[in-house]
Parts: C-alpha cells; sequence; structure tokens
C-alpha cells in the first residue's frame, strides 16, 4: 500500500510555472517527514527533470509515488524524444537553446545531477515518441 | 566563520528586497555562480548565493537546493514575479551595487569560504 500517489502536470514553455510541481513535491515529502537531505535528493532531481519537460520535451506530466521505503517519481512528456539516450546522459551534452542559457540553464548536468541524486534512473525515449524518466529512491541508502 | 544576514547587508552596501524578517539568519558558506546547475549540484543547503541571474527561476532552484537567501549584484533590480515568488517562498533577496568579483572578494576578505570547503 503506498503511502500517497500524485499526478501532477507540465506544460511546455511555460517558464511562469515552470517548477511549481518540484516545489509541490518537495512540499509533500517535507510534511511527511523524510529526512531533510533526502527530501533535498528527490526534489533536485524533480526539478531537473521538470526542467527538462518544460524546455526540451513537450506537455507532459509527473507522478509520486510514496512507500515507507521507497520514493518514485516519474517523470514523461509527449516532446520529440531523445535520439541518443547515452549521449543525451553525458556530462556537458546540451541542445539548450539561447534563451535557455540566459536564464541559466543548459550546462547539460541535468541528466547526469539526476543520475548522482536518485538510487536509480531509467530513461525511456525515442525520437518522436517522447520521452520517460524513472527515477526511484531508496529510503536510508548512502548518497 | 558565520556571518548574518544583516552584517552581509551593511558589507556588501545592500539592499534588502525581500526578507526584512530575517535580518538574523546566519550562514557560514557561499556560492557564487550564475548557472542553474551549480546551484543544484553542490552542497549549497543552507548557502548564500550571489548570482547575476534575474528570473523567476533563480528562486525556485534555490528553494529546491535549500539555498539561505540570494544575492543579486551589479544593482540589478529583481522583476516583479521574482519579488512575488521570493516572498511566497520566504527566501530573504538582497540586491547589491557591486559586481560579482567584488561582491565575492568582500565576504572573502572577512573570513567567509565557498562550498568547496564542504566538498
Ligand atoms: N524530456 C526531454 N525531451 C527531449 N530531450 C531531452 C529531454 N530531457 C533531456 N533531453 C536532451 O538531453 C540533453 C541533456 O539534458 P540535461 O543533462 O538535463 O542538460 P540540459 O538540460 O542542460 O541541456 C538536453 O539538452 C536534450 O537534448
Ligand atoms: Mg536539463
Amino acid at each position: 500500500m503506498p503511502l500517497l500517489e500524485r499526478r501532477f502536470t507540465i506544460k511546455a514553455n511555460d517558464f511562469v510555472k515552470a517548477g511549481e510541481v518540484s516545489i509541490e513535491v518537495q512540499g509533500i515529502l517535507k510534511k511527511i517527514g523524510f529526512d531533510p537531505t533526502l527530501v533535498r535528493r528527490v526534489s533536485i532531481c524533480a526539478y531537473e527533470a521538470e526542467m527538462n519537460v518544460v524546455m526540451h520535451g513537450g506537455d507532459g506530466e509527473m507522478m509520486l509515488h510514496v512507500e515507507p521505503e521507497e520514493i518514485d517519481l516519474v517523470c514523461s512528456d509527449q516532446g520529440g524524444g531523445i535520439e541518443d539516450i547515452e549521449l543525451a546522459l553525458l556530462p556537458g551534452y546540451s541542445t539548450a537553446r539561447p534563451e535557455h542559457q540566459e536564464m541559466g540553464f543548459g550546462a547539460g548536468m541535468g541528466l547526469p545531477n539526476i543520475k548522482k541524486n536518485a538510487s536509480s534512473l531509467d530513461v525511456y525515449s525515442r525520437k518522436g515518441e517522447g520521452t520517460r524518466l524513472i527515477m526511484k529512491f531508496e529510503v536510508g541508502d548512502e548518497h | 566563520m558565520t556571518m548574518k544576514l544583516a552584517e552581509l547587508v551593511e558589507l556588501l552596501d545592500a539592499e534588502i528586497v525581500v526578507g526584512h524578517e530575517k535580518r538574523d539568519l546566519s550562514f557560514e558558506f557561499c556560492t557564487a555562480s550564475d548557472l542553474m546547475s551549480d546551484i543544484l549540484r553542490g552542497p549549497t543547503s543552507g548557502s548564500i548565493l550571489i548570482t547575476g541571474l534575474n528570473n523567476t527561476q533563480v528562486i525556485r532552484a534555490s528553494v529546491i537546493a535549500n539555498v539561505a537567501a540570494i544575492v543579486l549584484v551589479r544593482k540589478k533590480r529583481p522583476n516583479e514575479d521574482l519579488v512575488e515568488r521570493a516572498k511566497e517562498h520566504e527566501i530573504p533577496l538582497i540586491r547589491t551595487p557591486f559586481t560579482m568579483f567584488t561582491a565575492c572578494g568582500k565576504l572573502f576578505e572577512v573570513g567567509l569560504r565557498g562550498i568547496d570547503e564542504l566538498l
């Protein structure tokens, strides 16, 4: 039985709202009373994934699934997808546009940062078919 | 060393835009960057962020990373949405006339250190 399950929608290119989903996720996990370091790790991954949907993906959603021993985030979108996932996971690789760089994004460290902070990361994507990230966090793992 | 927000404000000739009630907030480490990924990757929790980024996302990234306060350099006037979001999330927002280099130098000179020491 999950403690909690929530679904949030994310809109492509909406920089006014971008990040709000992740801040809501952060609030929910804080309120449940998870360790602050774990909450920070999950929130950072949520934000990196959410911003990727907004900047590179299309309209999408974030699912939060909470159990006493595990937190799962599934972030998916119906955008253009990723042609070469291995390349996208390399530190520094980015196709961010100048307007994203002006805002401080586009260092190409988002997916590597998710990999660093999550207990596990799976990326499913195909060019033209959208992207799905499955991020798992084991409560109490060493990170 | 630790410093209070009020002392930083004085040292940097700064103006508190949001967070007057948090003048007693104390902190130990600073980070300076115009890159979101620096905010999101380092041990920035509880640190002061010195930045030239003047957009709403700098507030959201800072909230996500538990940054203690944001210092906007070079006399930048924060846009209205940024101010509203800083109020919403109760994160102090400060403006200094100094450039990033000078602001960092002044804080380093009195003994504050970067988050490198936490790595
Ligand atoms: N949801 C997505 N849809 C399409 N492409 C994506 C998505 N997420 C990531 N990418 C691709 O992977 C690259 C690397 O992502 P990331 O590591 O977060 O760096 P950045 O966001 O700074 O570009 C992006 O520039 C983009 O080309
Ligand atoms: Mg990214």
